[in-house]
């Protein structure tokens, strides 16, 4: 099979890769760049686990062809921390143990920023129908939703300070 | 310093029943944490599994002639690269053929070969290479139609045991089991009133997010190392070298992360051919299940079929308890929970009398494997569904009428045991208590409980803790963590030693570098690994003690250790200041070397389980569709180690008992085909189906564990399905004794109910 040059921005940084035509772009993040943040649970965008933003929108990246990505910017789970800084939602994930095995937690972390970008004060039921796109069989979302409002207000509280 | 392991009632936690950040957080929420998928090798293939499409079919021959000629394609195996070395082990000689199907294809999923190749477009075109010849054979997938004389055989061999005399018939019952104690039939005659109803709940799935993972490097001189997702790399490593003819300390196997479990990873599926596929090709191979073998290869829980009859008196007093459960294991003896399901599902009550009778049946579905609580969740459905409808036919509240016949300490159990202190009685005044059972329902609302039980296990466990030159502390288990458990680790061993839980760090050795470990199932790895941690500390305690004394030059039994400090024992062993851990640690080079503790042991003592459950349901009039409002959990826990985790347990056995109770089911064709092999049409509860589960915690100490610890995490899954029942029958007026309780099923009760009312009107 000959392969496909993609040229895309991965997490800001630009990446150009190699693929074959039936590639999924979670195929390409995981077997060829290495990033395996983003899992797959069921390669049919039911679980979420693969979740991935292309120009800011969630996509299970199981369900996106990688040569799709040409021109794209991808944002992965490996993007979300500022270096040593973990992102709000990270922070919060440990701290409320949002987290039992951790396998759809970077999926979960994705829809959750997803989520909160668009809608900063979103109600317990907003949070849930958000988040209704990723599996978790172990926490029953409980600690996940706590997690989540959490963050939400915190970030509120912030804007209101600079405001 | 106490050796003893009897629960200090009056003891002070420092460490133990705080909250700490768990020590693989940071891990696992920035994609670094590596599960099962994310390991690769140098040289590495792909390898995949060929499946039989049939139920049950004779596998006359396997031609692979075509698919080796494949470019790419570096290794083909089937059942002749399994040769026998099982040596008359009936139950290893079952997950052999479980792996790579031998004579028959016992289920549809069946692996019958597999293939390494270099990339996986060339593995799979390899497998439509292989050609198979089958002959189609009847099968049978329903438990009950199982069971019937005429049903199609699986095993010509299978006489049922258990059974006196022996059947000379061979049928699909591999094995009846009794318990119980007191004459049911005389417990029968002094009932007033008596309840007797069949059920029927449908297999579910695990339901973990990671699909099964392994990467095997196998040199053809037999040396091996294995890397996967398992709940017991001991176990893995045990197994695979038995089913490969290899010594066992010739395989390493490394557990990855792992992506949940449920009891679904506490046996072999792609290990052993993984590994076969690596010897045959000498390169690292990579097997990755997909989530639709997932469902058809690998484990569900069993389906079942189950009688029960329960008598009792005008005052509410139980007089006999009678049960029998049929359930289906899959294809092979053995498998199915049958035997817990009778021996938990009236372990509740205090009963004069009681006979519970089980049947393990073999089916052509796939193998059964453990299931959170295997096998009890079902047979409580039926129980206190039963008990439900009793205490309304008695005019007595349903939870006065638990509290007047539960189970206490002195109680002998339905399953044999005197019980010691148990928490049942606690949690059921606990949910009398709650202001969920008080608070008002709204419209088309219906509130059910029930209690639930689970025995909880020890067994094997091995630590071994290090304290390098500055103090801190490495402390290696090898109990796959599967929820949090290593944070758990470090705070006891932390609470030992008088030290901070940041001093702590716990890591999952490989199997070459600690001694056996059981599998993490039964609830048993924050007790029995965890005691193994506090004796682990504790001696080396003892060694930081012997430190001490010499560098005084005082007896060892003069050393006392507190707060992380060794100090004199009193007034007379002399006036030395106190020595640290810290201290101790940078002097151990000049003192005797390095200094480390171990405990190997089998743990008895796990304290059973008892938890209450209340949920309030939405019945959706005209669709049938049910909404769980509100649900609550309290368990005994013993004593919490890490509350936030022990929460994280009761809801998430009580969020997969929704699932169970509402939506899950395994699916089959005419045809012995699974239809609903995905997530989409295997529904498991999402977010938004979900209200807050909220817990309450009791601990009522476990006698067997030094801080009182019981397993927690099995029983939550137990009252859940019963608990829902109950409060659907309370909210439409409807008993259902068949799960799930899917919107057409429940839309049907209504209707028929109303045409019934009709007609009698």
């Amino acid at each position: 099979m000959s392969g496909i040059t993609v040229n895309t921005k991965i997490n800001g940084d630009p990446v150009e890769f190699i693929c074959d035509a039936d590639e999924t772009l979670l195929d390409v993040l995981r077997n060829r760049l290495g990033l395996t943040g983003a899992k797959e649970g069921c390669s049919t965008g039911d679980c979420g686990a693969c979740s991935v933003t292309i120009d800011g929108r969630l996509t299970c990246s199981c369900l996106v062809l990688g040569a799709e990505a040409e021109g794209h910017n991808i944002g992965t789970i490996e993007g979300m921390a500022n270096g040593e800084e973990l992102h709000p939602l990270q922070k919060k994930f440990i701290e409320h143990a949002a987290l039992q095995c951790g396998i759809c937690t970077p999926g979960f972390l994705i829809a959750a920023k997803s989520l909160l970008d668009k809608n900063p004060d979103p109600t317990e039921s907003e949070i849930r129908f958000g988040l209704a796109g990723n599996l978790c069989r172990c926490t029953g979302y409980d600690k996940i939703v706590r997690a989540v409002q959490d963050v939400a207000k915190g970030m509120r509280n912030n804007k209101a300070k600079r405001a | 310093m106490p050796l003893d392991n009897a629960p200090d009632s009056k003891r002070k936690f420092n460490v133990v029943g705080t909250r700490p950040l768990r020590p693989d957080g940071i891990d696992k929420v920035t994609g670094r944490a590596k599960f099962g998928a994310d390991a690769s090798a140098p040289g590495q293939l792909v390898g995949r599994i060929l499946r039989s499409p049939h139920a049950h079919a004779v596998i006359r021959k396997i031609d692979t002639s075509k698919a080796e000629k494949l470019a790419g394609v570096k290794a083909v195996i089937t059942r002749d690269d399994f040769p026998d070395h099982t040596d008359g082990d009936a139950a290893l000689y079952d997950t052999m053929y479980n792996i790579m199907a031998r004579e028959k294809a016992l289920y549809e999923g069946h692996a019958v070969a597999a293939v390494a190749a270099t990339t996986a477009s060339i593995a799979r075109q390899a497998l439509k290479l292989i050609k198979v010849d089958y002959e189609i054979l009847p099968h049978v997938t329903d438990v009950d139609e199982a069971m019937k004389p005429n049903a199609p055989l699986l095993h010509k061999k299978m006489f049922t045991d258990g059974v006196d005399p022996k059947p000379k018939k061979p049928s699909n019952v591999a094995r009846r089991f009794e318990f119980g104690h007191g004459d049911v039939e005389e417990g029968f005659k002094k009932a007033d009133i008596i309840v007797e109803r069949s059920f029927k709940t449908e297999a579910t799935h695990q339901g973990y997010i990671e699909p099964h993972a392994a990467l095997a490097s196998m040199s053809p001189d037999g040396s091996a190392d294995l890397w996967c997702c398992t709940q017991g790399h001991y176990m893995v490593r045990d197994v695979c070298a038995r089913i490969l003819g290899i010594d066992i300390s010739r395989l390493r196997v490394t557990q990855s992360e792992i992506g949940g479990g449920f009891g679904g990873k506490t046996t072999v599926f792609i290990e052993p051919v993984a590994l076969a596929l690596s010897r045959k090709a000498n390169r690292p191979v990579k097997v990755v299940m997909t989530r639709d073998e997932v469902f058809k290869a690998t484990g569900p829980t069993s389906s079942t079929s189950m009688d029960i009859k329960i008598g009792v008196t005008k005052d509410g007093l139980i007089t006999a308890a009678d049960g029998t459960f049929r359930y289906q294991g899959g294809p092979f003896a053995g498998c199915s929970p049958a035997e817990f399901g009778a021996m938990s599902a009236f372990a509740q009550f205090h009963l004069d009398n009681v006979r519970a009778i089980g049947y393990d049946v073999v089916c052509n579905r796939p193998k059964t494997i453990s299931y959170r609580a295997p096998g009890a969740p079902m047979a409580n459905f039926a129980v206190e569904s039963v008990i439900e409808e009793l205490a309304h036919k008695l005019g007595m509240a349903p939870i006065d009428f638990r509290i007047k016949n539960a189970a206490r300490e002195g109680t002998k159990s339905s399953y044999g045991p005197v019980y010691g202190p148990i928490g049942l009685g606690p949690t059921l005044e606990a949910a009398k208590n709650h202001p969920h059972f008080k608070a008002p329902l709204g419209p088309n609302q219906g509130r059910g409980m029930a209690a639930g039980f689970w025995f909880n296990f020890g067994g094997q466990s091995c630590v071994s803790l290090n304290i390098p030159t500055d103090g801190t502390i490495t402390v290696s288990v090898g109990s796959p963590d599967i929820g949090g458990s290593r944070a758990s680790m470090c705070m006891m061993v932390a609470e030992e030693l008088g030290i901070g839980y940041e001093h702590v760090r716990a890591i999952i050795a490989d199997t070459s570098s600690l001694g056996h470990n059981d599998v993490t199932d039964g609830s048993r790895t924050t007790f029995a690994t965890g005691m193994a941690c506090i004796l682990a500390a504790r001696d080396a305690i003892k060694k930081l003690c012997q430190r001490a004394a010499a560098t005084w030059g005082i007896p060892e039994d003069a050393v006392t250790w507190e707060k992380g400090f060794a100090k004199p024992a009193g007034a007379n062993a002399g006036n030395f200041a106190p020595l640290s851990l810290k201290e101790i640690a940078a002097a151990s080079p000049g003192t005797g070397g390095p200094i480390a503790g171990h405990h190997e042991f089998s743990a008895d003592g796990a304290g059973v389980s008892f938890a209450t459950h209340i949920c309030d349901v939405e019945i959706d009039p005209e669709t049938g569709a049910s909404k769980i409002v509100r649900y609550t959990v309290i368990q005994d826990a013993g004593k919490a180690v890490h509350p936030s985790y022990v929460e994280g347990q009761f809801q998430g056995g009580a969020v997969q008992g929704i699932g169970w109770a509402l939506n899950e089911e395994y699916i089959y064709g005419k045809d012995g085909r699974l239809q609903n092999a995905g997530f989409l049409d295997y529904r498991i509860p999402v977010c938004s189906d979900l209200p807050m589960i909220d817990t309450q915690i009791l601990e009522i100490p476990n006698p067997g564990h030094p801080y009182g610890v019981r397993g927690v995490g099995e029983t939550s899954i137990v009252p859940p399905l019963a608990a829902i029942a109950n409060a659907v029958a309370a909210a439409t007026g409807v008993r259902f004794t068949q799960l799930p309780l899917s919107p057409p099923r429940v839309l049907k009760g209504i209707e028929d109910a109303k045409a019934k009312g009709k007609k009698a009107a």
